[in-house]
């Protein structure tokens, strides 16, 4: 079957590519764009390592197809930092240890965005449903519960 | 020895690759790609134990796209009648693992693999090998693979001069336990059972091979271990160790599962005979039928004591499934289950018990919470005959230095008792509970291991430092060794940079694990750093044309000793730096060790649950860990080592299982249906971190890693039998065997 030819915005950029109807916009991601941040640890949603937003909302990047990226605007972890500046997530995240082997990382820290950008104060047991979907198998999510809702009154206090 | 005031030993620095992995751009094994690379994929077996009658590959062959095919044949053959080992792994197995040979001992065993120019053509062509099996009866459970008309899975294997699947047996003794026993006012024997579980890294194994018509191999992969990469793919392709270049990626999880080679070794064949880059990815279905866990056990745990409450013995039973081939960790559940005590008499006895699933491979602190599970469940209950505190129970048997443990050893300085006296003393031991609810708590040990590593410490000619060593970091090791590094030299831990040598670039290093790294890389550290010392008050001596004997190294700085040594204006390190073509050439040093005097792990923990009558399901409410971490160099990743280990425990405890249907398939193998901790299951994991220097190292260091993953299971399963008034005597408690019990089913 021919290719489809996609065109989309991935972080804050616009972008064309050519797929194939079947393909995983994971797979795209990793294979033709290069952008490797996304992680493959399931292949099935059931991990959330490969987590990006589609249009603002969270998605399981393996679970998509490629071809449903046209006309949308995609947020990868790629697209976290502005620059050489950290979003505040990525710097509370290393000053309190919310990493060990960090494979869950990138997808732990797009989900955390996106429930901040939703609801800035969460409850410690909001963030973990809302992370629920996110497997880690190296912290015990303690570090991380605690650097998200850090983050967050950090952020509030800031805004 | 100990460095007191330290600045950076303790203190909770940014982890040198930590930028890299908030942004996505650090590189794990399946994250690199070569130009020209194509896919290998695995042919597995459908059947759970087959006799291998033909494999014909030329349809596949035949399929335009595909490169190369690799069946056993095309791999070393290791004869079964004799060992060839390496370090643990003996390579008879390890070679039949990558690609079965007479027979196909499990469902998901590789039968063959393919090398095309997309993994969809790859998977096509494994489709159209055709292979002929003869089916065998096939075995699956401990109990089953035990009893004498079993399905035998190798001939070979013989056990009371008969047949068996009983591949090995390993006993420790200590004192006369009959003896014991009759001088014990209680006793009490009980049975359990544990299921498999997975190691569950989140990243799958996956490698990228290339070799070049020189014959020369590069191979990039995650493992635990780049020169054990190097030294199993070079036994099991015939290449010399010489011709391998093991580059190791980041690796995402391995506790174990990463210390051996699944694809590298198919990858490396099928990149010879195709003259092309291959990868190899596995699927997460993959990873579960035909990698890891670790082993399922069936246990009898005997133990007496006096009415005060000393321990006069114990015994113990093991049973571990090693899956299709022998090595399950007999050695770890055996040498473990009493090590925490001081019991004049011990008898442990490991059985290991080969069955159609597939190899175990390690699992932090391997067999060890096996072995504590059982004891630590009958410690409970005669604490609970004696109208004792169970942690008391424990406080007064207490292993302590020269205490001679039944695996060999005498204690050194040890911070056992330290935990469970700041256990007692914590406010969690004594917060009220509610209805259904139930406390438990459990001690572990775990052995720790020293060996063989390297490092190289070179400065640069602007003032910085470079550490190398040959150790995949899987949680903040480099974190410390830059704490280690700034340390010795009194310089800012920014200044460091701490890399992960290739099998190129530094000496050999042996596994990350046995909870080795940081205990061997600071040691191989420290000696670097002392000659680099060495050599930079040697050049300053020079600069000022004074005795070297006459400069000491203070604060980063080298300064005359004395009024004597004459009147200079100290020289930084970066000073000294910028004169080092000078005054000598370049500085730096390197170190290779076999490091001794890894001590031993204690820890202790306390759970409270609280049980849902209705739905069967236990809820972890609060936890709290108490181990001797000898030296918290970095303390918040030895917290994350305490904190990850729980949670591994609460889901071997309470959730995670390997599933059989009746053709020997595993019936689970996904995220969804093998239910590891999610973010929302568990409560805030608390730490106390107890220091006792380990009198043999530098810095005091005791491996951290794996005794977390001791404790848990029978601190889980104790606070279930307090919370619900009935006992459990297997693993996991999930929801509908807590309803069984609950209905006296
Ligand atoms: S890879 Fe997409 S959820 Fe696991
Ligand atoms: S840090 Fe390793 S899986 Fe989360």
């Amino acid at each position: 079957m021919a290719k489809l030819h996609v065109s989309t915005t991935i972080n804050g950029e616009p972008m064309e590519f050519l797929c194939e109807p079947h393909e995983s916009m994971l797979d795209l991601l990793r294979g033709v764009l290069g952008l490797t941040g996304s992680k493959e640890g399931c292949g099935s949603g059931d991990c959330g390592a490969c987590s990006i937003t589609l249009d603002d909302r969270l998605v399981c990047s393996c679970l998509m197809l490629a071809a449903e990226a046209e006309g949308k605007s995609i947020a990868t972890i790629e697209g976290m930092a502005q620059g050489e500046r950290l979003h505040p997530l990525q710097q509370k995240f290393l000053e309190m240890a919310a990493l060990q082997c960090g494979i869950c990382t990138p997808g732990v820290l797009i989900a955390a965005k996106s429930l901040l950008e939703r609801n800035p104060d969460p409850t410690e047991s909001e963030v973990r449903y809302w992370l629920a979907g996110n497997l880690c198998r190296c912290t015990g999510y303690d570090k991380i519960v605690r650097a998200v809702l850090e983050t967050a009154a950090e952020m509030r206090e800031s805004a | 020895m100990n460095v007191i005031n330290n600045k950076w030993i303790g203190s909770r620095t940014i982890r040198p690759d930590g930028a890299d992995k908030v942004t996505g751009r650090a590189s794990y094994s399946s994250d690199t790609n070569m130009p020209g690379m194509i896919w290998g994929k695995v042919l597995r077996s459908p059947h759970a134990h087959a006799r291998i009658v033909s494999v014909d590959t030329s349809k596949a062959e035949a399929l335009p796209g595909v490169k190369a095919v690799v069946t056993s044949k095309d791999l070393v053959e290791f004869p079964l009648d004799t060992a060839v080992m390496l370090g643990i792994q003996d390579m008879r197995w390890m070679s039949r693992n990558v690609m079965a040979r007479e027979k196909a001992l499990f469902h998901g065993h590789p039968i063959a693999a393919i090398a095309a120019t997309t993994e969809a053509i790859a998977a096509e062509a494994c489709r159209l090998i055709v292979v002929e099996y003869e089916i065998l009866p096939h075995v699956i459970e401990l109990e089953e693979a035990i009893k004498p008309d079993a399905p035998i899975l190798h001939d070979f294997i013989q056990f009371d001069g008969k047949p068996s699947n009983i591949a090995g047996k390993l006993e420790h003794k200590l004192g006369d336990v009959d003896a014991g026993f009759a001088g014990a006012d209680v006793i009490i024997e009980r049975s359990f059972k544990t299921r498999p579980v997975h190691q569950g890294y989140l990243e799958p194994h996956s490698c990228l091979v290339s070799v070049s018509s020189d014959g020369k191999a590069v191979i990039w992969s995650s493992s635990q271990g780049q020169f054990m990469v190097r030294a199993m793919t070079g036994l099991l392709t015939g290449l010399p160790q010489s011709d391998i270049r093991a580059i190791p990626a980041e690796i995402g999880g391995g506790f174990g599962g990463k210390t051996i080679v699944y694809l590298e070794p198919v990858a490396l064949i099928l990149a010879k005979k195709s003259g092309r880059p291959v990868k190899m990815v596995m699927t997460r279905e993959e990873v579960f039928r035909a990698s890891g866990p670790t082993s399922g056990s069936m246990s009898t745990v005997k133990i007496g004591a006096t009415k005060d409450g000393k321990i006069v013995a114990g015994q113990g039973i093991y049973y571990l499934q090693a899956g299709a081939l022998p090595g399950s960790p007999i050695r770890g559940a055996a040498g473990c289950a009493f090590a925490p005590y001081d019991i004049p008499n011990v008898q442990t006895v490991g059985f290991d018990v080969v069955s159609n699933r597939s190899k175990v491979a390690a699992y932090r602190a391997p067999g060890a919470p096996i072995g504590a599970y059982a004891v630590e469940c009958v410690l409970d209950e005669i604490a609970e005959a004696l109208k004792m505190d169970p942690l008391e129970l424990r406080l007064k048997n207490a292993a302590k230095q020269g205490t001679k443990a039944a695996h060999g050893p005498v204690y050194p300085v040890i911070g056992f008792v330290d935990t469970i006296e700041a256990a007692l003393a914590h406010p969690h031991y004594k917060a009220p509970l509610g209805k259904h609810q139930g406390r438990g708590v459990a001690s572990g040990f775990w052995f720790n291991a020293g060996g063989e590593s390297s490092a190289q410490v070179n400065v640069t000619e602007d003032g910085n430092v470079v550490v190398t060593t040959g150790h995949p970091d899987v949680g903040g090791s480099r974190a410390a060794i830059a704490n280690v590094t700034a340390e010795l030299l009194g310089i800012d831990h920014k200044k460091v940079s701490v890399l992960i040598g290739d099998t190129a670039t530094i000496g050999y290093s042996n596994l990350t694990g046995g909870s080795r790294v940081l205990f061997a890389s600071a040691m191989v550290v420290t000696q670097s750093a002392d000659k680099v010392i060495t050599t930079l008050k040697e050049r300053a001596a020079k600069i000022w044309k004074i005795d070297p004997e006459a400069v000491t190294w203070e604060d980063g700085e080298a300064r005359p000793a004395g009024a004597n040594a004459g009147q200079f204006p100290p020289m930084t390190l970066a000073q000294i730096a910028a004169k080092a073509s000078e005054t000598g050439g370049p500085i730096g040093a390197g170190v290779q060790l076999n490091t001794q005097g890894a001590e031993g792990g204690f820890a202790t923990h306390i759970c409270d649950v609280e049980v849902d009558l209705d739905l069967g399901i236990v809820r972890v409410l609060r936890y709290t860990s108490f181990q001797d971490v000898g030296r918290a160099v970095h303390p918040a990743y030895v917290e994350g080592q305490m904190q990850g280990g729980a949670a591994q425990g609460i889901g071997w405890a309470l959730s995670e299982e390997y599933l059989y249907d009746k053709n020997g398939k595993m019936d689970n193998a996904s995220f969804l249906d093998y239910r590891m901790p999610v973010c929302s299951d568990l409560p805030m994991l608390d730490t106390v971190m107890i220091e006792v220097p380990n009198p043999k190292h530098p810095q005091g260091v005791r491996g951290v890693g794996e005794v977390p993953l001791v404790p848990p299971l029978a601190a889980i399963s104790n606070a279930v039998y307090h919370a619900l008034g009935k006992r459990f005597y297997s693993l996991p408690m999930s929801p509908p065997r807590v309803l069984e019990v609950l209905d006296g089913v």
